[in-house]
């Protein structure tokens, strides 16, 4: 009896593996700081899956001009690890929350040597699959002033101007034509009170006169 | 006298067009296949034009505000004039639009010497482009025209 091995062939169903959606990584594009100060780098993801108790954060680090990356902090298993080797050692903090998605850290006293890229890789089981996103760190001596901004401010400042100007102008023309239009009318009010004034005095030596006339008879 | 109008129309024209020009085209330094203005330095290499915008210190944005501040004083006097050729009493002075056109003149004036202070510095063969010449050309070009608007 030979038993054909096609008939005995299992139906083999793939296991397959729970979907798992891709999950969005956010961090900052580019960050300007001053030598010396503290910058606090953010970085937040989306997934459509209920925030994991086994939630991963992880921050690598590349110098400008070097060609690796070495990995300066680590959350795992409810627990911060923060970078006591590398070139962030003591300077390093991690201010992020990640009950609320948030694996934010804190670079403290930044120096020229901290430029670089700095990478953020977040993990929301059984989300796994996902893009790092990067963000530039630039530290300045002095920030420097963006792109048009002193073009606005003197442009809006001398139309400011002219406005005001324009403004000052016609409210002066309004408040001396105010004034003379004020003149004139009292100036007729008084004419002709005077004129009433002078007829009742032109009225009392008339009666002055008939009394004493009167008296007189 | 019709004359005379018509000239100072057409010389706030010129004016304007070549304030215009100044202020858009990419032709303040020139050297090589570098050409550099207010807004944009362009660069031609073998593969194409590419353009970066200028760097961002504080005199050519302050140039870049007196420009186009001179346009725009330069565009109100046009303005004025227009109004002021149908509603001006026999004997009466095109006070306005001197006013904006000597202000237009001011700026262009500040533009171009703050300009010409802190050029940027270029490569070996750089000079002055026809834009930057612009500049220059249309300061004293507004001066004619005040004349004869104050007789």
């Amino acid at each position: 009896n030979c038993v054909h091995l096609s008939h005995l062939t299992p139906s083999l169903t793939p296991i397959v593996p729970q979907q798992s959606e891709a999950i969005v990584i956010y961090t900052g594009w580019e960050r300007h700081a001053l030598v010396g100060s503290d910058i606090r780098l953010s970085c937040s993801f989306f997934s459509w899956r209920w925030t994991s108790d086994d939630v991963t954060f992880s921050w690598s680090y590349r110098a400008d001009g070097a060609r690796d990356s070495i990995s300066v902090f680590h959350y795992t298993g409810g627990s911060p690890y923060v970078d006591n080797k590398g070139p962030f050692r003591d300077r390093l903090e991690f201010v992020g929350n990640p009950g609320r998605r948030d694996g934010s850290i804190l670079l403290k006293n930044l120096d020229y040597g901290d430029n670089g890229t700095f990478t953020c890789d977040a993990k929301n089981p059984p989300d796994i699959v996902g893009r790092a996103s990067s963000v530039r760190l630039l530290v300045f001596e002095k920030v420097p002033i963006q792109a048009g901004v002193i073009t606005g401010a003197i442009i809006g400042a001398v139309l400011g101007l002219l406005v005001l100007v324009v403004v000052i102008y016609y409210l002066m023309r309004f408040l001396v034509a105010r004034r003379v239009f004020n003149l004139s009318v009292s100036k007729h009010g008084k004419k002709g009170k005077g004129k009433e004034g002078s007829q009742q005095r032109q009225a009392s030596p008339l009666s002055v006169g008939s009394l004493t006339t009167t008296t007189q008879r | 006298m019709l004359l005379i109008l018509l000239a100072v129309l057409i010389l706030h024209l010129i004016i304007l067009v070549l304030l215009f020009v100044s202020t858009i085209a990419n032709a303040w330094t020139v050297g090589g296949t570098k050409n550099t203005d207010l807004w944009y330095s362009c660069l031609t290499t073998n593969v194409g034009y590419h353009c970066s915008s200028a760097s961002n210190e504080d005199w050519i944005q302050a140039v870049q505000a007196l420009m186009v501040l001179s346009v725009l004083f330069c565009l109100f006097s046009l303005v004025f004039f227009m109004c002021q050729l149908f509603t001006l009493v026999k004997g009466g002075r095109f006070f306005f639009t001197a006013v904006f056109q000597i202000l237009a003149s001011l700026f262009v004036m500040c533009g171009a010497i703050i300009y010409t202070v802190m050029r940027p510095d270029g490569e070996k063969d750089a000079a002055f482009g026809f834009a930057y010449i612009l500049a220059w050309v249309s300061f004293p070009l507004c001066l004619p025209p005040l004349t004869a608007m104050c007789e």
